[in-house]
């Protein structure tokens, strides 16, 4: 990465492109249903602007042939205290067909706000969206399994929330140290 | 003939015959039992819970519950400036500390855009090849004991020691580290360091072959683990598999290859894949072979970077660490691959704070386990501990 | 080798020993065996098996009590006395107590019928044999009433597993020991030994002149194995899978009794082994020429010593197996004994007699 941003100066790196070359296929296929590209050169990424769409838009990215994105490396809850939001990050790329990688975000209301689950297009999308709705409490609309993760069951709030209070005795226990 | 009624769980019926004779039949029934594997339990390496639903000896289901070692290092490290995050890393894959800050130093020098000395960039390739070969020791030693043979254990402890003797001496700290950090090394390698990573070399190829013969050549040991387990690679890209996992079921995929980073392009090694010869491609076996292998390929890069880095005469190993970390503002993934596979971290700054805004971590035996569901699916309680010991979970870096 | 006669003769003279009507020589010749195995298997085959295993895995094993740490052994029996002896409530007490009370019973049983030399056995009954294998079996009861009785799972599962192994074991281990009876035309425990002293030493012993006898030797020797819950065939109490299997819920002397009965079942496994197999007392020493080696080693004494020997040697070779093999899979297991070692003993078994017709 280091050696790509030296080259690039004004020019987008090389793997940037890749992205935009990737992204460009999404956009002709979805149109408004996603934002601009974010060409940064650290982590390049799109937004899903159309909740409603993002299933369509996974599976889309998952087994067209020109994109293959059928690793997802990572996928990160976020919380927007400013724009009042909660939102998840995935990083996609893909194994054995094409080098291209690229990152999503998709964002839900913070209060009672739900994104449709993508755990039916990749498995590991399980967890890791369970952990963010054990961490954010945002819901993910069809998730085979919706409980928390880490957190026991009964614990109240959500810790990884900006505004998070922790709350004062978990049966019995006091919990702030 | 009429079905009058069912009672006790559906086994007992009442029918009532064409020549009204009325039958009462019962089935032989039998129960599921639902058995709580850990998280005390020998074998789920840690604090793992098991919440397994048996027929007898066959696991119908096994559900696994995590969180017993949950501290919230994602919290912590939005109260902490970016430099005293390197510490809790280490406290996540508490195996592999210095391929945990090298992956966590690697996202944030992405974000900062600094130049590492080349001296400190081949330190730390020697230092993570070194834990990962430990790592790697403490997996198969401890699938022996999850296979009953408690020798090759107390072998792989032995050899595990010099390498944690060598990294204490560099770091001060046998597990913990806290040895790589932003920009540059806590220390540079003390005089002779060189030396003694080159006789440890010599020293653990023969012994890492004792290993092979005892336990990876073990008809017993072949028969616990082939074909146990099997995960196809489809599956596994799916379940986002990475590491020895991911190359088990046949995927050459090395992020030190394809995505790679420090100066792992310059170096000459291998990426171990089974080939179907010695074992089914995707199942215990296989995992174990590749890490057996990766312990071979970690020797030979280890040498090439003791030929390769260079001397330099009164070498700051800080001098690259900015005074003030306070990256752009801006998001970025930074990944690297350890023993257990790629762990990454997404790291959110707001350009103003030193404490970053979001630094998510991908554990990948989080992702690993993610599988154990629908691995265990129809295994005898005997395979379900072989398949445990093969994905090789580190509590502390699956609960954070 | 010179002393020897001497010690037979001072043996001899010590049996004919009397105070008044009480044969107190006899009872302190008597009391050899007993207190060996006091010692043996309370205290010195769990100093061995510690010692044995730390040769093996290259470390030091018991260093720091006594010199070598000869007394370990005894600071753990300590130990495990003044451990506290937990009863789970939701225990059947009446099984969970007497469970490890017929495991040691029943393992310690069977050393009636141990001739430990010509002139000492406990009991020769004629069927010493067949009362051996009857008293080996019978700790399965001790096994799934202390599995059953700790209302655990991992204990239930334990010794479900167990009695499933060593009933069928039974089979192989049984049909291997009739072969070796077939060859003695005894089931007398003292017959066998008697069959194979001779001048030649290991010459007679039926693993050497029977060219059919080292198939049920193998067959026997795995299968005592399984028997004793050793690895590989330690599936019962497979830690890493079940915890501790049917001893999981047990502390304190109980355990201890799980553990004595173990190492008292090896030693008799062993000593059967030897018995039928290797000529029990007989001396394996030839007499070459004028040196009658094996003269010099037989006698009362000298029988303790081989017998004890021959099965310290087995006992060993349990344990380098022990401390060498991973642990078989439950059906690989059955497999084993159903489908490899029953046939096979079979086998033996038909080849045996008609080598003992047509010899």
């Amino acid at each position: 990465m280091d050696n790509g941003m030296e080259e690039a100066g004004n020019i987008m790196p090389a793997a940037v492109q890749e992205s935009k070359a990737a992204y460009d296929i999404i956009k002709e296929r979805f149109g408004s249903a996603v934002s601009e590209f974010d060409a940064n050169p650290t982590m390049p990424f799109f937004e899903v602007v159309d909740t409603s769409k993002w299933v369509d838009i996974a599976l889309f990215m998952r087994d067209d042939s020109r994109l293959k994105f059928n690793y997802m490396a990572c996928l990160s809850g976020v919380d927007y205290p400013e724009q009042n939001q909660l939102g998840i990050v995935c990083n996609l790329e893909s194994i054995g067909h094409h080098t291209h990688r690229i990152a999503v975000k998709v964002k839900c209301q913070r209060d009672g706000g739900s994104i449709p689950s993508v755990s039916c297009v990749w498995h590991t999308a399980n967890w890791h969206e369970r952990e963010a709705y054990d961490m954010y409490g945002m819901t993910f609309d069809g998730h085979p399994d919706h409980r928390r993760i880490l957190c026991p069951e009964d614990w109240t709030g959500y810790p990884l929330r900006k505004d998070y209070q922790v709350q004062e005795t978990y049966h019995g226990i006091k919990v702030p140290y | 003939m009429q079905e009058l009624g069912k009672a006790e769980l559906n086994s007992t019926r009442i029918i009532r015959q064409n020549d009204n004779r009325v039958v009462i039949e019962k089935d032989l029934d039998t129960e599921y039992m639902v058995l709580s594997m850990g998280p005390q339990h020998p074998s789920t390496h840690g604090v793992l819970r098991l919440e397994c639903i048996t027929d007898g000896e066959v696991v119908v289901e096994a559900e696994p519950y995590l969180g017993y070692l949950h501290r919230c290092f994602e919290k912590y490290c939005e109260k902490v400036d970016y430099p005293g995050i390197v510490p809790y890393t280490d406290r996540m894959d508490y195996l592999a500390g210095m391929n945990t800050e090298l992956a966590y130093c690697i996202a944030v020098e992405k974000l900062l855009d600094v130049e590492i000395p080349r001296r400190v960039e081949f330190i730390r390739v020697i230092v993570s090849e070194l834990n990962r070969i430990a790592s790697h020791l403490v997996a198969i030693g401890t699938y022996g004991i999850d296979l009953g043979a408690f020798t090759p254990f107390l072998f792989c402890f032995r050899d595990r020691e010099h390498i944690l003797n060598l990294l204490e001496w560099i770091s001060g700290a046998r597990m913990l580290y806290n040895y790589i950090w932003i920009g540059g090394l806590s220390y540079d390698v003390p005089a002779d360091f060189k030396k003694r990573v080159a006789e440890f070399v010599t020293y653990f190829r023969p012994k890492a072959l004792e290993l092979q013969k005892l336990l990876t050549e073990n008809e017993i040991f072949v028969k616990r683990t082939k074909g146990v387990g099997i995960m196809p690679a489809e599956v596994a890209i799916n379940y986002a598999w990475s590491g020895p996992m991911l190359r088990g079921s046949g995927v050459k995929w090395d992020l030190r290859r394809n995505d790679p980073y420090s100066v792992y392009p310059e170096l000459d090694f291998e990426v171990p894949v089974p080939d179907g010869r010695f074992s089914d491609i995707g199942d215990s076996l296989s995992r174990h072979l590749v890490r057996a292998w990766e312990m071979d390929e970690s020797l030979k890069i280890i040498e090439q970077c003791l030929d390769k880095m260079p001397e330099v005469e009164g070498f700051n190993s800080r001098s690259a660490i900015p005074k003030k970390i306070r990256p752009k503002a801006g998001e970025v993934y930074g990944r690297a691959e350890n023993p257990r596979g790629e762990v990454g971290f997404y790291i959110v700054s707001d350009g103003k704070s030193t404490k970053p805004l979001r630094c998510k971590a991908r554990s990948s035996c989080f992702v690993n386990l993610s599988a154990m569901k629908d691995l265990s699916k129809g295994q005898l309680i005997p395979d379900l501990v072989a398949i445990i010991g093969s994905i090789d979970i580190v509590l502390g870096e699956v609960d954070r | 080798m010179s002393q020897s006669p001497s010690l037979n003769t001072w043996s001899e003279a010590l049996s004919g020993f009397y105070i008044g009507w009480l044969p107190l020589g006899l009872l302190i010749v008597a009391a050899i065996p007993l207190v060996f195995i006091a010692l043996y298997a309370l205290t010195y085959g769990v100093y061995g098996e510690r010692k044995i295993s730390a040769f093996m895995q290259d470390r030091l094993g018991p260093m720091e009590v006594g010199p070598w740490g000869l007394l370990q052994t005894l600071a753990d029996i300590l130990k495990l006395l003044q451990k506290e002896d937990i009863v789970p409530t939701v225990a059947d007490k009446f099984l969970f107590v007497i469970g490890p009370v017929i495991m040691f019973v029943g393992s310690f049983m069977a050393f009636a019928v141990l001739p430990f030399g010509p002139a000492f056995i406990g009991a020769d009954l004629n069927v010493g044999l067949f009362y051996a294998i009857g008293i080996v079996a019978f700790e399965v009861v001790g096994i799934l009433a202390s599995g059953w009785g700790s209302n655990n799972k991992w204990a239930l599962y334990g010794a479900i597993r167990s009695v499933a192994q060593i009933v069928s074991y039974e089979i192989p281990a049984s049909i291997a020991l009739l072969c070796g009876a077939m060859m003695a035309g005894s089931l007398s425990m003292q017959q066998f030994s008697v069959m194979q002293a001779g001048p030649y030493g290991f010459i007679h012993y039926y693993l050497f002149s029977n060219p059919i006898a080292w198939l049920p030797f193998i067959i026997y020797l795995i299968s005592s194995l399984a028997e004793t819950n050793r690895a590989p065939f330690d599936i019962p109490e497979a830690e890493s899978e079940l915890v501790a299997g049917f001893f999981t819920e047990y502390s304190g002397m109980k355990f201890a009794m799980f553990f004595l009965a173990e190492y008292g079942s090896m030693f008799m496994v062993s000593a059967i082994l030897s018995i039928v197999f290797l000529g029990g007392w007989a001396s394996p020493l030839p007499n070459v020429g004028g040196l009658a080696l094996n003269d010099l080693t037989s006698g009362p004494a000298w029988g303790a010593f081989w017998i004890i020997m021959k099965g310290f040697f087995f006992i060993f070779v349990q344990m380098w197996l022990r401390w060498t093999l991973p642990r078989l899979r439950v059906d690989q297991l059955m497999y084993l004994c159903w489908k490899v070692l029953t046939p096979f003993s079979f086998i033996a078994f038909v080849l045996t007699a008609v080598w003992e017709i047509y010899k």
